[in-house]
């Protein structure tokens, strides 16, 4: 915040820097397919859709919480936009998924 | 800072808009609030992606097979488009920071000149989409449906090969082709290197293939439509265009609210209100809709 006030921008290419490098990690990954994280199988998928998963949420907070400036609103605010989706979208793939899996065994 | 853009007057008592417990005007909160029912939606949509995908799991399309194209360059490099396209939304993420930053401090040409360069990349994302769909939509090297609606593709030596070059046509000349089994089914038995692949991803060989293609075959598939596609399961086109297009949709609303946004910046109007909150929430939907597409870049293309 204080970066903010004194009028220095580094904090936004900062963020920039994250996101593209998280990104290029990604796609580097997506095009060498490491073995052992693609024969690796958690939680009924290959570890290596995991990491994508993981680093996915990771680039999302940066989008959120600095772009979109959430993490320096109030915290009730803040708190506020998160729980609906933080409780329904868990929620609603939970319950999704697992059925399409049940779907593909059953029909 | 948030502090300096709220409207409500602090002073006046409750029930007259003096408490603001949120310390958020209403218009960026309400933006906000948009925001989580837009997140619900693209979440459902997503969701009932991976229901399909699980349903299918084993006859459902490998992306890095689908999207393995780049403008102006030969061969294939799965994934390298699609980076770029999420590298151009990423930019105009940070110009249009930029823009919010410059907002605050009331620079009104550097708010124009960063608006800009936001409305640029809007622009770009949108005709690198146009081309993703114009690829999606001619297909590249087809496939043969089966009467139970599944597709398969034709190998030779492990790599795909192309039904247009079986067919000894150019499949970029511009024509719209349309293939007969029967004529493909010929081409295919009189090439023994052809062997096929089922949509589960197992191989036959050549004789094997050419008895399979006589009892199953349906019709050659060349691109996609709503109906049917040469990449594998029609629900498989079905989402692509649905989701890409309903965030399509997202980013050119995007671009037309930037370009009132700018068109009123040039004019003054925040200047005279004194202050740029109005960038500030177009910029809070333009971040939102570079989030959704890291979210569809990971469940459309990587996973």
């Amino acid at each position: 915040m204080s970066d903010e006030q004194n009028g220095s921008n580094w904090w936004i290419w900062k963020v920039f820097w994250i996101l593209l490098g998280l990104t290029a990690f990604e796609v580097g990954l997506g095009m060498y397919k490491p073995n052992f994280l693609v024969e690796t199988i958690f939680l009924g998928t290959k570890l290596l859709n995991h990491v994508f998963i993981i680093l996915t949420l990771v680039k999302a907070g940066y989008i959120v919480l600095v772009f979109m400036h959430l993490g320096f609103e109030k915290s009730t605010f803040k708190w506020t936009i998160l729980l609906p989706a933080f409780v329904l979208v868990p929620y609603l793939l939970f319950i999704i998924l697992s059925e399409g899996a049940h779907a593909y065994l059953m029909l | 800072m948030a502090d300096t853009l709220i409207q409500n007057d602090m002073n006046a008592p409750a029930w007259k808009g003096g408490d603001v417990p949120y310390k958020a005007s209403y218009g960026k909160m309400m933006m906000w609030f948009f925001l989580i029912t837009d997140t619900l939606t693209f979440s459902a949509f997503l969701a009932a992606y991976g229901f399909s995908r699980f349903k299918f799991e084993d006859i459902w399309p490998v992306p890095e097979d689908v999207f393995t194209h780049f403008p102006f360059l030969h061969g294939e490099h799965p994934l390298l488009f699609v980076a770029l396209m999420t590298f151009i939304l990423i930019m105009s993420s940070v110009t249009m920071v930029l823009a919010v930053n410059y907002g605050h401090k009331k620079e009104k040409n550097k708010v124009i000149m960063w608006l800009s360069f936001t409305i640029i990349g809007g622009f770009m994302f949108l005709a690198s989409q146009a081309w993703e769909w114009g690829h999606f939509i001619h297909g590249d090297s087809g496939g043969v449906q089966l009467k139970n609606t599944e597709v398969v593709h034709v190998y030779n030596d492990n790599r795909r090969s192309s039904i247009y070059d079986i067919m000894g046509v150019d499949s970029h000349d511009g024509a719209h082709h349309h293939f007969e089994l029967n004529d493909f089914q010929e081409k295919f038995s009189s090439n023994s290197d052809l062997y096929i692949r089922l949509a589960n991803r197992t191989f036959l060989n050549h004789d094997e293939s050419i008895n399979y293609l006589n009892t199953n075959a349906n019709q050659v598939l060349l691109g996609a439509n709503l109906k049917n596609n040469e990449y594998g399961h029609a629900l498989f086109a079905d989402y692509f265009f649905f989701i890409t297009g309903f965030h399509g949709f997202h980013v050119f609303s995007g671009v037309v609210l930037l370009i009132i946004l700018l068109i009123n910046t040039i004019k003054g109007t925040y200047e005279r209100r004194g202050h740029y909150e109005m960038v500030e929430k177009i910029g809070l939907y333009w971040h939102f809709v570079d989030l959704v597409w890291v979210f569809v870049f990971t469940f459309f293309y990587l996973v």
